[in-house]
């Protein structure tokens, strides 16, 4: 009987998690790890835990978002925290008030975690500056995301073993991606070779200084790789026109039953949500036995659980 | 550092453990072992195995992390940063008797934790305290039913159980 120690001697001294660029492979290990420990607590009867009763945590989303937004509602009530919902539209930044103005107003009211989203890169990174409270990124303009980052590598790692050697294509909106970069840096970091894939247009200006390959033809790279990230054309941040017609992307960058004939058998299916069904991907294969989607949503929950309590870790510490 | 119980004597102790368990325990109730991470884990596992072989019949066993129930958590003179390991229970504690094991029970906090994690699983019928080493120190008001060595040790020593799954040998030493 082998007892199972992973990360041990390890140190978590965040308090903020503002972006996966700057985390070592042994910080990101180190999450994937704890969030293992938090994934029973959503299959249990009492489906609670105790480790941030009595703290407050304000989701401050100044972009729309509902997945991410309950993800992390979920995780914080699950740790017994307290949640204030925050949205652009029903408070008073629509009368003009700033970001650090609202954050310390909600920092007034004595909160101890602030997920935020926001549409300027760096956002999170500001408001770590300026406050005392936790900060943690649910994504900021095009430059991360990275719980979604986490639970893809997360998702990968449970079911492949480990990313070592994996590759990745990432599939899509490339430019408008802050998944695509989060999910480069975490997973290039563990190990994997990460591909991004889509026409010339919807590829970032620098992409060649990142640590990736580039490919623009979907049918060019399917047979090689492991595992598979379809991103959403984001419409609302497109801006001209990358491509001739949304058929036109369909037919060469949608990931169809057709092409997954081609893929190997066991690759990984992924998006990040939410899915527009028969453009990047067909619904045979959303839904299909490749598919694990909604495993990324429940991982997701398991893991942003391991981020509150760690950055909530690193603050008690520090006091 | 002085050695106050060998292999054999664990062996020892480990084996009145499981006869006063087996005594105690009326044979149409259900029993399950659970230990607490990570010496607990091991003597649970030992544990189990011996009353299965005893009762001929599988007694099971699991692992419970309770990291998350620490009443220390949010503490800054915290020394150590716990790592969230995982709970691995893999039947219904609901309605059985749960022989809870531990390495050495001294504040008592350790078990508050555990109880605290185990309720939160199920319901069961009843918990039972099993213990290798018994350390003076309470804090908490809690005591072991089934209690193996005890040590008198004064606050400032650390009584550590060496196992050989998890350390390469058997001892408990006081350092």
């Amino acid at each position: 009987m082998a007892l199972k120690r992973k990360s041990k001697q390890f140190k978590w001294h965040r308090k903020h998690l503002l972006g996966l660029r700057e985390l070592s492979a042994e910080e990101i290990t180190y999450i994937l790890d704890t969030a293992e420990g938090f994934e029973q607590i959503s299959t249990r009867s009492v489906k609670k835990a105790p480790p941030l009763r009595g703290k407050v945590v304000v989701n401050l989303f100044f972009e729309d978002s509902t997945r991410t937004r309950n993800s992390f509602a979920l995780a914080a009530n699950r740790l017994s925290a307290d949640i204030i919902e925050f949205t652009k539209k029903t408070s008073s930044v629509s009368k003009g008030e700033s970001l650090l103005d609202t954050a310390r107003n909600l920092e007034a009211l004595g909160i101890d975690i602030v997920v935020v989203r926001h549409n300027a890169g760096g956002a999170p990174k500001f408001l770590s500056r300026n406050i005392n409270a936790c900060v943690v990124n649910a994504g900021d303009g095009f430059c991360e995301h990275p719980t979604q980052g986490l639970l893809d590598t997360y998702t990968i790692r449970k079911i492949k073993g480990s990313l070592e050697g994996l590759k990745i294509a990432i599939v899509g909106d490339i430019a408008h991606s802050r998944v695509a970069r989060s999910d480069m840096w975490a997973m290039t970091k563990l190990g994997a070779e990460v591909i991004f894939v889509g026409p010339p247009t919807l590829m970032p200006p620098q992409v060649r200084q990142l640590p990736v390959k580039v490919s623009y033809s979907l049918d060019e790279v399917i047979e090689k790789v492991d595992v598979i990230n379809m991103l959403r054309i984001q419409f609302e941040r497109l801006g001209g026109n990358p491509f001739p017609s949304i058929r036109e992307y369909s037919h060469y960058f949608g990931l169809t039953v057709e092409r997954m004939k081609r893929a190997k058998s066991d690759i990984l299916v992924m998006h990040p949500g939410p899915i527009n069904r028969g453009l990047e991907i067909e619904s045979e294969v959303a839904d299909g036995r490749n598919s694990v989607i909604l495993e990324q949503v429940t991982n997701g929950l398991a893991v942003r659980m391991a981020v509150m309590f760690l950055v909530n870790q690193a603050a008690a510490q520090q006091k | 550092m002085k050695v106050i119980l060998d292999s054999g004597q664990i062996e020892q102790v480990l084996n009145e453990l499981r006869d006063r368990i087996l005594s105690e325990t009326p044979v149409e109730l259900d029993i399950a072992v659970i230990g607490i991470r990570s010496r607990g884990e091991v003597l649970a596992q030992r544990l189990s195995g011996q009353l299965s072989q005893k009762l001929g019949k599988d007694v099971p066993c699991g692992t419970l992390d309770i990291t998350l129930y620490r009443d220390d958590l949010n503490s800054p003179n915290s020394t150590t940063q716990p790592l969230v390991r995982t709970t691995e229970i893999g039947f219904n504690v609901d309605d059985k008797i749960i022989i809870l094991v531990d390495d050495v029970l001294y504040t008592g906090r350790s078990a508050r934790a555990a109880m605290d994690a185990l309720i939160d699983l199920g319901r069961p019928k009843a918990i039972r305290l099993a213990v290798l080493v018994d350390r003076a120190g309470r804090e908490f008001p809690i005591q072991a039913d089934y209690a193996g060595y005890k040590a008198d040790t004064s606050p400032g020593k650390l009584v550590q159980v060496n196992l050989v799954e998890s350390d390469g040998k058997d001892e408990v030493v006081i350092e």
